[in-house]
């Protein structure tokens, strides 16, 4: 408050149209007008278009009956179902390949940007090829070419190639295998996992302390899997370790039992992956070039082992540089899945599509669907924001 | 793909951005100003609306769109012809992309009301089939449990194939892509058992994309009523009576005779009927808001209704599709076109 009034009292006396301050205030208010003016323009607009030429508008049709199948859902769905639940099959497959292809390029990604840095000059060059080729074609032409791939060059169902003793066949309607039958066990496991898990993480936690009090290492990472995995298969075995497989089975023109993964979603997922990974490539080397020689040299002088040298000290160092060009390369698979449409696969924007050509409301069904990338969007940014910052320098 | 949602989503921007207003009169006098017609036909089906290799358009869709040009401005050839896609081709009509759609669209009542479009006519009585591979030994679409069907998304089709198979307590599983090139080469290459479209749309789809036409059949079944036809956006009435009428014009020569070769002749006819649909006694094409001598155009310049169905999908094509239904009603047909009077 006093430096305020102190400032105020030193201010040299102006005309309004040259203070600053009023100018500044001015300024903003106009460009809040505009957008607001474009804003209602817009939507005053759009309403008394729509009206004029009778379309219908507003999100009534969201609990209608959708009355178009979907190939591949991951929970119960039927035309019988309403588009609300047609477009939140979409969502779920969308979030199912977004998912699984951040998991697996961050993988290959990383490999292959390490592989870059091989002295091998046979490894090194095929990253360098790798890198090279995927990611300077279109990922929509790779999509195309393993679509292509897989329909025209495995065989149809009655010819099925079947591996491991009849119990997993591929065709160019997809990879058939076992699935184990649905049992009420399988939800109990699925809440010992999350538990498994947790006590891994404690584990984990209680590990390091252990370590930087006492000195004493302990294999915390393959004790944590341990749990994970080991509390799930108690309460299996508690369950009375139900073992009853569905087996896939050519029944008239498809297989049925067992589970499939279907050729649309191989060709997706494996577009995105291999795409992805050669930028994935590229930022893991980035980072670990952008560390300074003497990190690792000063890590070999404490007689740290390799695999202690980059865990302990090269990654946490690289991974600030990493993480957030990685958020970015998330965010792309994320949105780059919607080319799904191109090769069938029914993501959210195949659903949404098809909506609007049944009910002919495209600015509602526009508007989900953007509603729909920008949560999964930033939920994915707020992850990587928290770790990027989780991960930062922390000064002592 | 994406652009296609990508125009899909500049469409629905355009009905938020542009003020057009849609009075009476108002889309045609645009079309005048313009000098030509836009539109919309299909990416490619023979026989309906495909390209050749000189980029000139031919089929049964595209005479119609050449008839209300012909009807307009004298001269067929003033149409601009925007492929769509299945999905597309609504919010493009909507938008004003296009004056007008003739691109084998079902006439329904949800897109009569609730799109905000009129159906002005039905230039093609069509029903839903299934096309199989010979070597499964399908005889009838009741022995169709469990396949997996070829559709292509946003049709009444993909609807229609849904709830056959509801009503027949039978399953399938679609494979659903968005571009009828990529759906039928899924299916050529066997990833679907079954190919489900508009019986002439299965028809044009053997004849000119099978590697070996002889190995598909199409089942008799035919599940649906598929009445194909033009469609004008709500708002300007006289359009759509332009558009209604060069299509009834087609009709009603073919009923009277009247073809492109003789029609010259037709001209010094003493039947007051003819005399007023060429326009030898005027009236006709006033009340139209068009030229008197329109019907004289459409023909002399498109064809009448028979000689348009023979040239692009019937004996005189590669597609030979009887006329059945689409034969005129005074031969056991469904085409019948009120007095133009």
């Amino acid at each position: 408050m006093a430096v305020e009034a102190l400032g105020s009292a030193h201010r040299v006396k102006v005309a309004p149209w040259n203070d600053p301050v009023i100018r500044g205030w001015v300024f903003q208010i106009v460009v809040v007008g505009l957008v607001a003016g474009l804003a209602w323009y817009l939507v005053s607009n759009t309403i008394d278009n729509l009206n004029r030429q009778k379309i219908a508008s507003g999100f009534d049709y969201l609990g209608r009956e959708a009355g178009f199948e979907i190939g591949d859902s991951m929970i119960e769905y039927s035309p019988a179902s309403t588009y609300a639940r047609a477009i939140w099959v979409g969502i779920l497959n969308t979030l199912r390949v977004a998912v699984l292809g951040i998991f697996l390029s961050t993988i290959l990604g990383t490999l292959i940007g390490v592989g870059r840095l091989s002295p091998n000059w046979l490894l090194n060059k095929i990253c360098v090829w790798y890198v090279e080729a995927f990611r300077n074609v279109p990922l929509l032409l790779w999509l195309f070419l393993f679509y292509k791939l897989i329909s025209e060059a495995f065989p149809g169902p009655k010819q099925a190639l079947s591996a491991l003793w009849g119990s997993m066949f591929l065709s160019n309607r997809g990879l058939y295998f076992p699935v184990p039958m649905a049992d009420p066990i399988h939800k109990w496991m699925g809440v010992a996992l999350l538990i498994g898990i947790a006590g891994a993480v404690a584990l984990h936690r209680w590990a390091k302390k252990r370590q930087e009090a006492t000195g004493q290492p302990f294999p915390s990472i393959l004790a944590g899997f341990g749990v994970a995995l080991g509390v799930p298969f108690v309460v299996w075995l508690l369950g009375g370790a139900p073992h009853h497989l569905s087996w896939p089975e050519l029944k008239g023109f498809n297989f049925e039992g067992g589970t499939v993964i279907q050729p649309e979603f191989t060709a997706l997922l494996l577009g995105l992956v291999l795409y992805s990974s050669a930028f994935i490539a590229e930022i893991v080397r980035s980072g670990i070039l952008a560390l300074h020689k003497g990190q690792s040299e000063a890590a070999a002088a404490l007689g740290l082992s390799r695999g202690q040298s980059m865990r302990l000290v090269l990654l946490p160092q690289a991974l600030r540089v990493i993480v957030p060009p990685m958020t970015s390369q998330y965010l792309n698979i994320t949105k780059n899945s919607s080319l799904a449409i191109a090769i069938g696969y029914p993501d959210l924007v195949a659903s949404i599509n098809v909506t609007i050509n049944q009910t002919g409301q495209a600015i509602e069904n526009i508007l989900l669907i953007m509603a729909a990338y920008l949560s999964v969007s930033l939920s994915i940014s707020a992850f990587m924001n928290w770790y990027n910052k989780r991960i930062a320098l922390t000064e002592r | 793909m994406l652009n296609k949602f990508l125009a899909a989503g500049i469409a629905a921007a355009t009905i938020a951005g542009v003020a057009t207003a849609a009075y009476a009169g108002k889309e045609l006098d645009a079309i005048k100003a313009r000098g030509s017609l836009i539109c919309g036909v299909s990416t490619g089906v023979a026989g309906f609306a495909a390209a050749d290799s000189q980029g000139k358009w031919t089929g049964i869709d595209v005479d119609v769109c050449r008839a209300v040009a012909a009807a307009i401005f004298g001269d067929a050839d003033k149409v601009k012809f925007v492929p769509t896609t299945a999905q597309q081709r609504f919010t493009a009509l909507q938008s004003g992309e296009v004056d007008l759609l003739v691109r084998t669209t079902t006439y329904t009542l949800t897109r009569d009301t609730a799109l905000g479009f009129d159906f002005t006519g039905i230039n093609y009585y069509d029903g839903q089939g299934f096309m199989v591979n010979k070597k499964l030994g399908v005889k009838s679409a009741k022995e169709l449990n469990g396949a997996t069907v070829c559709v292509q998304p946003g049709t009444t089709t993909e609807l229609n194939l849904a709830d056959y198979f509801r009503a027949n307590k039978m399953t399938f599983k679609p494979v659903v892509i968005e571009k009828i090139e990529e759906v039928r080469a899924a299916f050529f290459a066997g990833r679907c058992d079954v190919f489900t479209t508009d019986a002439s749309g299965l028809y044009a789809t053997r004849a000119a994309n099978a590697p070996n036409p002889d190995d598909y059949i199409i089942l008799p079944e035919i599940i649906s009523k598929e009445p194909l036809g033009p469609v004008v956006r709500h708002g300007d009435n006289q359009f759509a009576d332009i558009v209604r009428w060069a299509l009834f014009a087609m009709i009603e020569a073919e009923e009277y005779g009247i073809t492109s070769k003789n029609i010259d002749e037709m001209m010094k006819s003493d039947n007051p009927t003819i005399k007023r649909i060429l326009g030898v006694t005027p009236g006709m094409g006033k009340a139209l808001g068009v030229d008197d001598k329109w019907v004289y155009n459409i023909i002399k310049q498109v064809g009448n209704y028979g000689e348009s169905f023979d040239r692009n999908v019937g004996m005189g094509s590669p597609l030979k599709i009887a006329r059945g239904q689409n034969a005129l009603w005074t031969q056991g047909g469904l085409q019948y076109a009120p007095p133009i009077r």
